[in-house]
């Protein structure tokens, strides 16, 4: 462990003699800093969408995993006599945990989005709601949808797959993108150390030439090109992981009334995995400029 | 007379996009020997040379750089065996962002050397070739005498057992070729191995007065050994 530390202080404090030897390049070295850092930036926007698409996505399946809703439609004389049937059916149905009307109160509440606090909801011909939470095992829905249509004609059962699968899909789906994302970043950004360094090595083509005569060793000349540009990279993402932390943090809170909107930061120790990408970035930095400066030097004499 | 030279050609050729610069050629550079390469523009001179320090490798033939066989060098090898061959260019390439002492100290920062040990032997040597005043200048700052000296310090920092040298003094006037020729013969005493590359007859016949020498002539594409004349 110890020769691994004291490679990577070496590294970072590096080799004066090989500094010295490569030319200083003032746009080359502000371009790298510039796109290390935007790229950072945005894969910390990519890595908050892809979280807090995965948070949604356990939150739907979470909350409304073994969760059923039975609705009753009848007429007012006959509704409490169609609720008490269906109460009892569930009462004896194999997988039902727990199952309560809903009271008008709750029921207004639900509505309250959408007809605002005054509904009368005791004047309005309003379908009796039952929550329904079944065991781990799970209830056999057609089952009780078969006793439902027999006992209690104006029940219709709701298991929430319809739509709740694929909101799931697409939540999941939309953490994969993120991740996607995330990836493509990291191959854009090596392309982009790879032209830079490219460029830096063809630009230096004759102080490479004089070193190699010399007597230098290509891991001399490598050393001198591959700590500058992971270095570069370094800071440039360091001052974009920054950039982007401080812009999520401007992101409203997460709350009920923006939904989705309002949940992209990060949250809890989720705020440790940007300080992650600036080390990645570095070291696809050394990989990419390793490769290039690799290749440019075994065409040399 | 195989594995006696620091640098040996043995039946060499060379050639590039099709032709032949040189074919069959044989030379065994020994420890302390001296020799001058002569031959017209364009025949090859500055090919062998570049063979001499491992930057080409021949198409037939076999050339060995300190007993090595070329073709079976890896590239640190190269690097390695450069570093005891000081190779001067008529057109000699500096680092133009590093000062003059920089440039000299080259191959020392490259081989991982202790420079401010090295600083004495630095300033010496920079002193013997007479830039004591430039040293701190930047080489496109320098006349081309002052290049050339430039060069012949930076070959020899290292105090390597061997020392090329193509046109050495193709871009100075005649006395500061005697200068940089009577170094050169010098070296040759202190025991260095030495090849120069010129077509320059005067500065041959001259230098020939002080050292024992032998000269080579590049003709018909074939390495032969020069006349008495010479």
């Amino acid at each position: 462990m110890k020769p691994l530390l004291d490679q990577l202080a070496g590294f970072v404090l590096g080799d004066v003699r090989a500094d010295q030897v490569v030319p200083p390049t003032g746009i080359t070295a502000r371009l790298t800093l510039f796109s290390a850092a935007v790229m950072a930036f945005v894969a910390v926007c990519a890595l908050s969408l892809a979280l807090a698409a995965g948070r949604l996505a356990d939150r739907w399946e979470n909350e409304l995993a073994r969760t059923a809703t039975l609705r009753i439609s009848a007429p007012s004389a006959q509704m409490a006599a169609q609720t008490k049937a269906a109460l009892r059916v569930l009462e004896t149905t194999t997988g039902v945990a727990e199952a309560r009307a809903l009271s008008d109160a709750e029921q207004a509440a639900l509505l309250a989005p959408w007809f605002g606090p005054d509904l009368p909801v005791d004047q309005l011909p309003i379908p009796r709601l039952i929550e329904i939470v079944e065991t781990d095992e799970g209830m056999d829905g057609e089952g009780l949808r078969l006793r439902l249509a027999a006992e209690v004609p104006g029940a219709v059962l709701d298991d929430h797959n319809r739509w709740r699968t694929p909101l799931v899909l697409a939540a999941e789906r939309f953490r994969l993108l993120g991740l996607v994302v995330l990836l493509l970043i990291g191959a854009a950004m090596a392309a982009m150390i790879t032209l830079a360094a490219n460029a830096s090595l063809a630009a230096n083509a004759q102080v490479i030439s004089v070193l190699r005569l010399v007597g230098a060793r290509d891991s001399f000349i490598a050393g001198a090109f591959v700590r500058r540009f992971t270095l570069r990279a370094l800071f440039g993402a360091a001052f974009g992981v920054a950039l982007g932390c401080g812009a999520i943090l401007l992101l409203p809170r997460a709350q009920v009334e923006g939904g989705f909107l309002t949940g992209l930061g990060f949250q809890g120790w989720h705020w440790l995995l940007p300080l992650v990408i600036v080390p990645l970035a570095a070291a696809v930095a050394y990989a990419a400029t390793r490769a290039a400066a690799q290749i440019t030097l075994r065409n040399m004499p | 007379m195989r594995g006696a030279g620091v640098i040996e050609l043995e039946n060499v050729a060379y050639g590039y996009d099709g032709g032949e610069v040189f074919a069959d050629v044989s030379l065994a550079l020994n420890a302390g020997s001296f020799h001058f390469l002569t031959g017209p523009s364009g025949s090859g001179k500055s090919t062998l040379l570049k063979l001499c320090y491992g930057v080409l490798v021949p198409t037939a033939g076999q050339l060995r750089l300190f007993g090595k066989d070329r073709r079976g060098m890896a590239r640190d090898d190269i690097a390695l065996a450069r570093r005891r061959i000081g190779v001067v260019h008529q057109d000699c390439q500096f680092l133009d962002h590093l000062s003059v002492s920089d440039n000299i100290a080259l191959p020392l920062m490259v081989s991982g050397r202790d420079l401010l040990a090295e600083d004495a032997n630095l300033s010496e040597l920079v002193g013997w070739v007479g830039l004591r005043d430039r040293a701190k200048a930047l080489p496109p700052e320098l006349s081309g005498g002052e290049r050339q000296r430039a060069a012949l310090a930076r070959a020899l920092i290292l105090s390597p057992e061997v020392v090329l040298a193509d046109e050495p003094t193709g871009n100075v006037d005649w006395e500061m070729s005697q200068r940089l020729m009577r170094l050169l013969i010098e070296l040759n005493r202190m025991g260095k191995t030495i090849l120069i590359a010129t077509h320059d007859l005067a500065l041959i016949r001259a230098a020939k007065a002080h050292v024992q020498a032998r000269v080579l002539r590049i003709a018909g594409r074939r390495l032969h050994l020069a006349g008495a004349d010479l």
